[in-house]
């Protein structure tokens, strides 16, 4: 019998494969930038440790995932194939509200099945870049920027003291890198670029003073 | 005559005995478990780049099949077929790893007569993971697939749940942990089919030893463009010697108070059927019809 008095806010399944995750959107004029760190796990163990939770649908949509590794990547997989017809329909890309709203729609009818929280981004010729968020119980939102997975609450407060609007690229970017991603991916109308942060040139600002590493690898002493 | 109206497909699992295995399982102490193969399994992708080798897959698993503490079979086969050229090892439930990549690779059959190819490796990962994923973790397949075809050779992980993992070296199974040690260690890009096979080799032997769940000994598949080698024992690290010493007891080890030896036959009496042989002195003949039944040796005719 489960118990009501405390809440379940792991809806995995036994043995499932979570992507215990931060991942983020940030939109920018002329496109987005799109970011996540690369573990997957099964309990304590690492079941993927170069993960790319950044999942193409389409030639300028992407995903974020997060949540099981199972139910997003299905989920996906359905939204690319609902794009590739799109596209054989109607002889253009599938805008982003149009694959948002898919997976909205996928989400929040399965919702009782379902444990994922998946954030849409990308570039379209009538909205330009934009951002819709996804989390569980299948609501979609449309944002100037979005973060999830049960790494994001570390980075609310950063993010929301420090995102302006009308930012350029390159400072979206490094917005995105500072927030802790390691997988970046910048999507505008003429490209999609990828980049990879490796662990030891994660930028480690917070660490302030009282730090016994520096970056240089050199110990510093603690100062009194 | 009453016709159903409604005829249920006799197809997929059938989980009408839940209800009662449950209460089965309240009533008992616990439900029987299915037997799982506590398994180490691996695979590497090798060649191409500097090696100047041929790039493929190489697969390896250990032969140990557990039921609870019991090892249920000494000797199995985890590397199943999928293609000519796509090989799938399995961990989890035995009965569900055979019959998931059994049908896989029916449709995999079809799929390349239908299409006049051969199937990719892409495919067969996505007919696995839809399958599964549609049993949500209730077919216990924990896979390894691995292959060859026209775009190169692809190495993915499968997970019950019906998640993929698509990376250059991967392991599964209870030994998962004990092998992967073992890559994390000394894995190698653009390695020689021979490093490759002696990779895999030493990841297994490490789940083996290291893994109570795994044991026996380590199947090997090579998987290039030219062709598959399944190397069968490819080693036999637990061989089982010559005992020692035996527990026969020498005659003579138990004492004895009496003896006696008595015959068991007291008399005797013999029938010959017509046919059957000549006559035998001491006996007398007697003639008994007989049907063409029991003992239709030479010389012996049918009665009229």
């Amino acid at each position: 019998m489960a118990n009501i008095s405390s809440v379940d806010i792991s809806r995995l399944k036994n043995g499932e494969v979570n992507l215990g995750t931060s991942i983020m959107a940030v939109q920018f004029e002329g496109g987005v930038v799109i970011g996540a760190d690369s573990r997957t796990t099964t309990g304590s163990y690492i079941a993927n440790r170069v993960t790319d939770k950044l999942t193409h649908i389409h030639d300028r949509i992407y995903c974020c995932r997060s949540g099981s590794a199972a139910d997003t990547q299905a989920v996906a997989d359905v939204v690319h194939q609902h794009a590739q017809v799109y596209t054989s329909v109607y002889g253009s890309p599938p805008p982003v509200a149009t694959a948002a709203a898919l997976f909205e729609k996928m989400c929040y009818d399965n919702k009782d099945q379902l444990s994922a929280g998946i954030i849409v981004a990308g570039w379209d010729k009538e909205a330009g870049g934009s951002v819709y968020n996804i989390p569980l119980g299948g609501g979609m939102f449309q944002q100037p920027w979005a973060i999830g997975g049960s790494g994001s609450t570390y980075v609310y407060g950063y993010c929301d003291a420090t995102y302006r609007e009308g930012w350029s690229e390159e400072e979206t970017v490094k917005f995105v890198k500072n927030s802790g991603c390691i997988r970046l991916c910048v999507i505008t109308k003429d490209k999609v670029e990828r980049h990879f942060v490796p662990g030891n040139e994660l930028p480690r600002f917070w660490e302030g003073k009282e730090v016994v590493g520096n970056m240089s690898g050199q110990r510093v002493g603690v100062t009194a | 005559m009453v016709v159903k109206a409604v005829e249920t497909p006799n197809i997929g699992f059938d989980f009408s005995n839940h209800a009662r295995n449950q209460f089965l399982g309240q009533r008992l102490q616990g439900t029987p478990k299915a037997t799982s193969t506590g398994t180490t399994i691996v695979g590497v992708i090798f060649g191409g780049g500097d090696s100047g080798e041929e790039a493929g897959v190489c697969l390896g698993a250990d032969t140990r099949a557990t039921g609870g503490p019991i090892v249920a079979d000494k000797n199995c086969e985890k590397i199943h077929y999928l293609t000519p050229q796509i090989r799938c090892c399995g961990a989890g439930t035995a009965a569900d790893t055979e019959f998931v990549t059994n049908l896989i690779s029916s449709n995999l059959e079809l799929h390349a007569l239908s299409q006049g190819r051969p199937a990719r490796i892409v495919t067969a990962m996505t007919m696995l993971k839809q399958y599964l994923f549609r049993y949500q973790g209730h077919v216990g397949a924990h896979l390894v697939l691995g292959g060859v075809d026209s775009t190169g050779p692809h190495l993915f992980t499968v997970h019950a749940h019906g998640s993929t993992d698509k990376l250059p070296y991967v392991t599964m199974g209870s030994g998962s942990l004990a092998a992967m040690a073992v890559f994390e260690s000394s894995f190698k890009e653009n390695m020689t089919r021979a490093e490759a096979v002696a990779l895999v080799a030493r990841a297994i032997r490490s789940g083996i030893f290291n893994d109570l769940g795994s044991g026996s000994n380590v199947d090997v598949a090579v998987i290039t463009k030219s062709g598959t080698e399944m190397l069968r024992n490819y080693e036999t690290p637990n061989e089982r010697s010559n005992k020692s010493r035996n527990y026969k007891f020498r005659r003579g080890t138990t004492a004895w108070t009496k003896e006696n030896v008595r015959s068991l036959i007291v008399s005797e009496d013999v029938k010959i059927t017509t046919g059957a042989g000549k006559d035998q002195g001491g006996f007398e003949a007697k003639q008994v019809p007989t049907g063409a039944g029991v003992g239709g040796e030479e010389g012996m005719d049918l009665d009229s």
